[in-house]
Order: C-alpha cells, then structure tokens, then sequence
C-alpha cells in the first residue's frame, strides 16, 4: 500500500516535471515554426470532420430530447438557450476532448512509445536534439491553439444541429428560438469554454506524451501505454471538467457580479 | 580520451556496472566483448549522456559527461555518434531526410550540400539509389547501414557501435566491419565498438575489452586476446570461432 502510493507520487512528480519542462522550453526556446504548422495540421485541421459530426448529432439530441420532454409542460421554448448554454459552457469543451483524445491523443502516446521502445527518441538525445522541443513542444503548442478552435466549431455544430431539428422539424419559430439568446448567454460563458478548451488541450498532450515517453517493453508496451494514455485522458477531464464548473461559477457569483 | 571511474549502475535490484573502470585512448578502436546482459550497451548509454551512474563518473577529454544535463551536456555530446542496435531510423522521415537530419538541425550550411552530403554518405555504405525510400521500405542491413550513413555525415570524433553487426547476414557483416574500418581511418575517430561476433570484434579492433559480471575482467591488443588463457575468454573464443578457422580470416 505505502509502495504503491509512493509509486503513485512519483510518477506525478515525473508528470509534473514534463510539463514544467515542455510550457519552459514552449516559452524559452520555442520549436520550429514547421513542427508547429505540421501539428497544427494533424491536430486541428484533421479533427475537424470528427468535431463536426459529434457536436452536430449531439444538437440534434438535445433539442429532441428538450422539445420532447418540455412541450407539455409549456417550456419548450428553452431549447434555443438550453442547448447553446450547454454546448458552449459543458458539452462543446468535453466532446471535443474526447473526441481529440481518440484521434489524436492516442496517436501521439502511440508515436512516441513506439519511437521510445525503437530508441528512435535515444538517436535524437545522442544527436543532441531535446525530444521536448522537438517532439513535445510542437504538438503542445499546436494543441493549445487548436484546441478553442475546434470547441467553438463544435459549439457552433450543435447549435446548427439543434436549431435545424427544432425549425425544420419539430416547426419551432425560428425567433422563438434565436431571440432569447443574446439575453442569456454571457460573456462568461465563453470565458468557461475557452478556459476548459486551454486546460483539455494541455491535458490530452502532457498525458498522451508523458505516456508515451515512459513506454517500454516493445509493441505490447506501446498497445497497454495507449489503451491507459486514452482510459487516464478521459478520467482527468472529467474530473478537471467538475473542479471547472464548480471553480468557475463560485468565481463568477464572486467576481463577476452573478448570483448562485 | 574518454575515461570510466568505478562506475556503478543498476536497474532495480540488478546490478548491471560494478565499479566499472576503463580507458580508452583517442584515436583507437576499442571492441567491448562479453555475454548479453553484462551491460555492454548500457556502457555505451553511459558515454553518451543517455543513462546516469548511480555512483562514480565518465569522463570525456576532461569534461565529466555524467554530471551534465540540458544544454550542457547536448554541447558536450555534439561530438559524439553512435550507431544503434535496430538503427534507430526515424520513420515519419526517408532514408536522406534521416541522414541529413543532423546537419539539419544543428549545421549553418545551405540545404544543397547538406543534401550532397548526405548522398555522398550514402553512397559510401551502399545505398545509392535508396533516398527518398522510408526505412520501413529497407531490409535490416540497409537499415543499419543506412543508421552509419546517418552517423559518418556529420564526422563526429567518437563513434560508438552497439552491435552493429547483429542479426545480418556474413556477407553484410563483413561490409559493416569494413565500413567501421573505412570511416575510422577517415575521421581519425575514437571508436567503441560493443558485439559477440569474434570475426567482426578482430577486424575492427585495435584493442579488445571483455566485460563479465559488470567489470572488466581483460583488456589488450587483439594477438593477446586471441592467445590468452583465460577460461572464461577461451570459452568464448571457442564457441564464437569453429575449431581450425583462421580468427583473423
């Protein structure tokens, strides 16, 4: 038990020292512009379809499962902001996280295990090249630039999503819809999604490459380090997602002039 | 001069370096032999910053390499190569982009004769024509030599083999030797070479360590490692070498 725990706290010790140096060598001497633009691509660019798809089809189950359940009770008319509120504030930054995390976060711990347990990442140290700058720092910086963007598109889908289904289908106004937004949705609200979007994406690399890095034991080794990189991804944002919410919103009825 | 002062590794509770001590003298050729899992290559890790002792030091031209990290100690290894068991080629890049990769990175030359530089290499191990194939495209020697021409591009002052004859067949074997000859002769390199194939170690070597149970328990010029009496070097030089062949080919 005392062993397992003093496991535990080393390997965060471990986790906490490859963050500290990736955010230090991001700043101080950041990577190739080309490294960046090359995972920006893999990270952003190609998640987008899949980003797209999940905030779409979640739009639409909202507003059904909303109109559904509200219509006779005269408050169908809260779809509009139930689902925007939603998507912006909890859905959009955790299905693009999960989504991110699937795609490209358990691509890098397999990448990098697999460049572990090659000696691929030992030819670099022996060419005096820092794996962090060169193979952490890119895909950290991409992440932490693609990451907003692709929460706001998948905000942006589910919206669409919801709002296609409750006009075209279900024969909701379309102002009955639109028009109690502006009213409801805060500034702050945006602050929380792109605060939780910034704090995934970090997550998802620093954990994927801290998996990754610390593989060993050949192709079984880099399938276990996956399956675990993906399993501890999700844990963590789900959990980082709640201390957020409850984080944010006590700040926000503190500080930003909103009541509980 | 690259100089080991009792050092002492493990893993766990396996001790793998005990008070390990060598010397190995600019400009030469040393072959490191003995049994898997003596720590032949873990020796090697040590040279190049890659593992840190638990206790004592190593030492290249003065500079103690296991008391750097970070930037220090990248400054201090830009000097030194070393030649991977599998290769260790980069997959996501091609035979050229793997071998130009350090002048890449680190040289103020123009992409042209960093590009000619690297055919050049190329060429000198046999893999003209092989460019702009990926190393999931190449047989295990092409690897390898593919890995040397990765290495000899950018002429580092001490070279260091982890069994850079393994898993090939004699013919392809016997080029990687001769190629290790080649290059030393050119780069006038300090070269540690670590392998169990015999023929290879005597061609390459100008002095031959053997290392048993963390330690080296011999060390001296190829003629008295292939007469010494030694039960456990005998026993080694019997099995590697068929009775009646000629060790020195």
């Amino acid at each position: 038990m005392i062993e397992s725990s003093l496991r535990l706290l080393e390997l965060i010790g471990k986790y906490m020292i490859l963050t500290g140096r990736v955010l230090h060598v991001s700043v101080r001497r950041p990577p190739n512009w080309s490294l960046i633009r090359d995972q920006m691509y893999n990270i952003g660019f190609l998640s987008f379809g899949v980003v797209a798809i999940t905030g779409f089809a979640t739009g639409l189950v909202l507003s059904a499962q909303s109109i559904f359940q509200l219509t006779d009770k005269g408050l169908a008319a809260v779809t509009g902001i139930m689902v925007t509120k939603g998507m912006i504030t909890e859905l959009g930054p955790i299905l693009t996280g999960f989504m991110v995390t699937g795609r490209v976060g358990a691509a890098i711990c397999a990448e990098l295990g697999t460049m572990k347990v090659s000696e691929q990442i030992d030819a670099l140290q022996s060419m005096s090249v820092n794996p962090m700058r060169h193979l952490i720092a890119p895909r950290f910086i991409a992440a932490i630039v693609m990451f907003p963007i692709l929460t706001v598109f998948n905000v942006l889908m589910g919206v669409f999503g919801a709002y296609l289904l409750a006009v075209y289908f279900f024969g909701m106004p379309p102002m009955t819809f639109l028009s109690p937004l502006p009213d409801n949705i805060e500034n702050f609200d945006f602050v929380v999604c792109f605060v939780k979007a910034i704090i995934f994406a970090v997550i998802i690399v620093t954990v994927s490459c801290f998996k990754g890095m610390n593989t060993k034991g050949g192709a079984a080794g880099v399938g276990s380090a996956t399956t675990n990189s993906v399993v501890l991804n999700y844990s963590i944002i789900l959990i980082a997602n709640f201390l957020l919410t409850l984080g944010l919103n006590l700040f926000h009825s503190k500080f930003w002039g909103g009541g509980l | 001069m690259i100089k080991a002062n009792k050092l002492c590794k493990a893993y766990d509770d396996i001790v793998v370096l005990k008070e390990f001590d060598l010397e190995i003298k600019t400009g030469e050729t040393l072959v490191i032999l003995g049994r898997s899992g003596v720590g032949k290559s873990v020796f090697l890790k040590h040279v190049i910053g890659l593992e840190k002792p638990d206790s004592g030091s190593l030492e290249i031209d003065g500079v103690t390499i296991s008391d750097l990290s970070g930037p220090q100690l990248y400054q201090a290894i830009r000097n030194t190569g070393m030649l991977f068991q599998g290769g260790a080629l980069f997959d996501s890049l091609t035979v050229i982009e793997n071998t130009s990769f350090y002048l890449d990175q680190h040289d103020d030359i123009d992409e042209k004769e960093i590009e000619d530089r690297a055919v050049k290499a190329l060429e000198m191990v046999g893999l003209k024509g092989t460019e702009y194939k990926m190393p999931s495209e190449l047989s295990g020697g092409m690897k390898k030599r593919a890995a040397l021409a990765r290495l000899i591009v950018y002429r580092p002052q001490i070279l260091l083999y982890d069994e850079p004859t393994t898993g090939l067949d004699p013919i392809h074997a016997a080029q990687i030797s001769d190629l290790i000859v080649k290059t030393q002769h050119e780069l006038k390199a300090t070269s540690v070479v670590v392998t169990h194939d015999i023929p290879s170690a005597i061609t390459v070597a100008d002095r031959v360590a053997v290392l048993h149970e963390g330690r080296i328990i011999f060390i001296g010029d190829k003629e008295e490692f292939i007469g010494s009496k030694d039960e456990m070097i005998r026993d080694f030089l019997e099995k590697a070498i068929p009775k009646g062949v000629n060790p020195y080919g």
